[in-house]
């Protein structure tokens, strides 16, 4: 501005019009780039969050899954029996893991979890297919979640009569030609129904605490270093351990409250039950919950500023919707994806409470998932003590 | 320097030494904030820390209270090492940060409770409400410390610093932002705890501040470039000062700059201060001027100020 303007006049000049305010804007827009340049972490987040997601996601859901690990209780030695177990396996949906020996075996192992389906062969079988008495082969399907078991009952109900076509020879092979000669009886455990809701709403209780209790630390180291209390803090004679622990206790109080609230809520609108013990399950929610906040925290030991811990936060989350079974079958997912899944703390967290709520599993059960949870979080608070910066260097 | 510390070429020397530290280093980023740093406070004194803004003034005293490990040099704080001791060290020294650093959503009495909790002191309500009689915040003690005015977050901090009975207060410009009054009390009350023998290490901007100290230290660029009292460091810094009041002071500082022997032309609202090191240079060159007649011309004493604007005109910026 070289021409000299009456001040009242050249400021509503300079002020007023489109140009003037693009000018502003271009000056904002500028400088926020520089930021966001600057901001490493965001800026690798930026590029890095959709295209990790993406790929991951997009390889690893799988609505239909397949090899789903099932029991076998045979209790007759005849061909049929075997080419029934191969007709089986060739389905593709059944992967034979375990043989039991008696039915309180088989029924172990499907409220532990180890395996999806359990198949119980009866005796005579073979010796009453022959005879045309139609015998029954009970299937017995962990139901807990219905999309996992669907597609699987649907290819048994599909085997339909031309099974033994080779086996049944001179006066038998009327039966293969006719209406199908045995009986498969699908016994749909934990949810007959196959109501979606019964899955869902345990799963949620998961879900909720994951992202809440999250939150709530790994915004607690960043929040004080943000106001410039982190300094104070610092020179306080209180080590890392205290701190940590010193900021994780209220959260561990709130996380009880929202449990009880999810609790009375899930029983009261989605009539969801507890079959199993509902001390256990408090217990086990908790060390959940332990197990988010602890996670948090170490994100906030890791995060520059507030935005970088939401950002880590989510970065988290994400998987553990995707990943742990609470969206997408578990067993449905390639074997990598799986082992993803295994180190996410709601996994075995979802393991344990549909196990508790829905098959009324008991500690003995689920211990594998309970060390597994115990171990995640002391191994988050050990790298979060670790991190922990105790000087400004 | 005191020469009996010198002596004994031991960090650790005598009990009366309280802070005891050469040779520190530090840099940020390949910058040297600090370069070789060596000082010794005796026990029960005022020892200000003047210095630029960004000659690592505030380095050199997150570096004495463990926040910040120097790169090399060595040193002790109340004869903890400052580089394995400084568990021992955050026990017995306060702190107050340039920035506030309490909490703005407690109050200051759970500000207070919360210091004493964590320094463990017996009675950490008792403690807090002493402490707040002390520092005359009686009617305020249920306030939100964030809605402190400036002064009275001071207070506030020093209180906190000094709630757990430290026997070494370090003082990052407590009273930058701070009006003359509550400076004033504020000192008042730093004479007092050095009274009752506490060192205080206080860093400042401000030279009436840097004239209450006992011993001041001048450091720039990461050097310590003075040492001793304010006296000490006038009479080193060898100025001679003339004064001129009069009309067209400014036509005059402009003339005066250009002149070879003048080193320093400093306004001060209606005089003139105009200082060379050469005494005999300075009488000749501004011999010209006086014999104008235009102004009144006045030998003059140095003053603190006129010795530290030499000092920082006579270092390297090393930010250049």
């Amino acid at each position: 501005m070289s021409a000299p303007v009456p001040p009242g006049t050249g400021d509503r000049r300079r002020t007023r019009g489109i140009r003037a305010a693009l000018g502003r804007i271009g000056a904002i827009f500028v400088k926020e780039l520089i930021q966001l340049r600057r901001d490493r972490i965001t800026f690798a987040m930026m590029a890095f969050i959709p295209l990790a997601q993406l790929l991951l996601f997009g390889y690893a859901i799988n609505t239909n899954p397949r090899d789903l690990p099932t029991a076998v209780f045979v209790r007759d030695d005849s061909i049929f029996a075997r080419t029934f177990l191969t007709a089986l396996r060739n389905t593709d949906y059944f992967e034979i893991t375990a043989v039991a020996r008696s039915e309180a075996e088989l029924d172990a192992l499907i409220v532990s979890g180890a395996v999806q389906f359990g198949v119980e062969i009866p005796a005579g079988f073979g010796r009453d297919l022959i005879r045309g008495e139609r015998p029954a082969i009970l299937v017995v399907a962990d139901a807990s979640d219905p999309t996992a078991t669907g597609g699987a009952v649907a290819a048994l109900e599909g085997l339909g009569a031309s099974l033994f076509a080779r086996e049944l020879t001179g006066p038998a092979a009327k039966l293969a030609a006719g209406e199908q000669p045995y009986e498969i009886r699908v016994h749909r455990r934990y949810n007959p129904g196959g109501e979606t809701r019964l899955n869902i709403v345990p799963g949620l209780m998961g879900t909720i605490l994951t992202l809440t209790m999250l939150i709530f630390t790994a915004l607690s180291i960043t929040r004080e270093i943000e106001r410039g209390t982190m300094e104070n803090l610092l020179v306080m004679p209180v080590r890392p351990v205290e701190i940590m622990i010193g900021k994780i206790l209220p959260y561990l109080a709130v996380g009880a409250g929202q449990t009880a609230l999810i609790l009375v809520f899930a029983r009261l609108l989605f009539a969801v039950p507890i079959e199993g013990s509902l001390a256990l399950l408090l217990a086990l929610t908790m060390l959940f919950v332990l197990a988010n906040l602890a996670v948090g925290y170490t994100f906030s030991t890791i995060a520059d500023t507030q935005l970088q811990a939401m950002q880590m936060s989510f970065f988290f989350f994400l998987p553990n919707i995707l990943l742990s079974g609470f969206m997408f079958p578990f067993r449905g997912m390639p074997a990598w994806a799986q082992y993803v899944g295994e180190v996410l703390p709601l996994t075995h967290y979802l393991r344990i409470v549909r196990g508790i709520m829905l098959k009324g599993a008991g500690l003995g059960d689920l211990r594998t998932d309970v060390v597994a949870l115990a171990a995640f979080t002391l191994a988050a608070m050990a790298l979060a003590v670790a991190r922990f910066r105790q000087t400004l260097d | 320097m005191r020469p009996e510390a010198a002596a004994a070429g031991e960090p650790a020397a005598g009990p009366d030494v309280v802070i005891d530290v050469e040779g520190l280093t530090k840099s940020f980023g390949g910058r040297v904030v600090v370069d070789g740093l060596t000082m010794q406070v005796r026990k029960g004194l005022i020892y200000g820390f003047l210095g630029p803004n960004g000659s690592g003034k505030t380095t050199t005293i997150r570096m004495l209270c463990g926040l910040l490990t120097p790169d090399s040099g060595r040193g002790t704080c109340l004869g903890y090492d400052i580089l394995t001791q400084s568990d021992e060290i955050k026990r017995h020294v306060g702190y107050m940060t340039q920035r506030f650093s309490l909490y703005g959503d407690l109050s200051i009495r759970e500000n207070l409770e919360f210091v004493a909790r964590v320094y463990g002191l017996p009675e950490p309500r008792r403690a807090a409400q002493e402490a707040i009689d002390r520092l005359g915040l009686a009617n305020r003690a249920g306030q939100l410390a964030g809605n402190l005015s400036g002064g009275w977050k001071q207070r506030l901090a020093l209180g906190a610093c000094i709630l757990p009975q430290p026997q070494l207060l370090l003082l990052d410009e407590p009273t930058a932002g701070v009006d003359p009054k509550a400076r004033r009390d504020f000192w008042d009350e730093i004479h007092a705890l050095a009274g009752e023998g506490l060192t205080v290490l206080v860093s400042t901007h401000y030279m009436d501040e840097a004239e209450r100290c006992h011993e001041i230290a001048y450091i720039a660029y990461g050097e310590l470039l003075a040492q001793g009292t304010a006296a000490d460091v006038i009479a080193k810094a060898h100025l001679a000062t003339w004064t001129v009041t009069g009309p067209d002071l400014a036509a005059l500082s402009e003339a005066l700059k250009k002149t070879p022997g003048v080193e320093m032309v400093t306004a001060f609202g209606a005089s003139l201060h105009v200082s060379g090191r050469d005494s005999a240079r300075l009488e000749a060159a501004v011999a010209p001027f006086r014999a104008r007649g235009t102004q009144a011309w006045r030998r003059d004493e140095p003053t603190l100020e006129d010795a530290f604007i030499d000092l920082m005109s006579r270092s390297k910026d090393n930010f250049g």
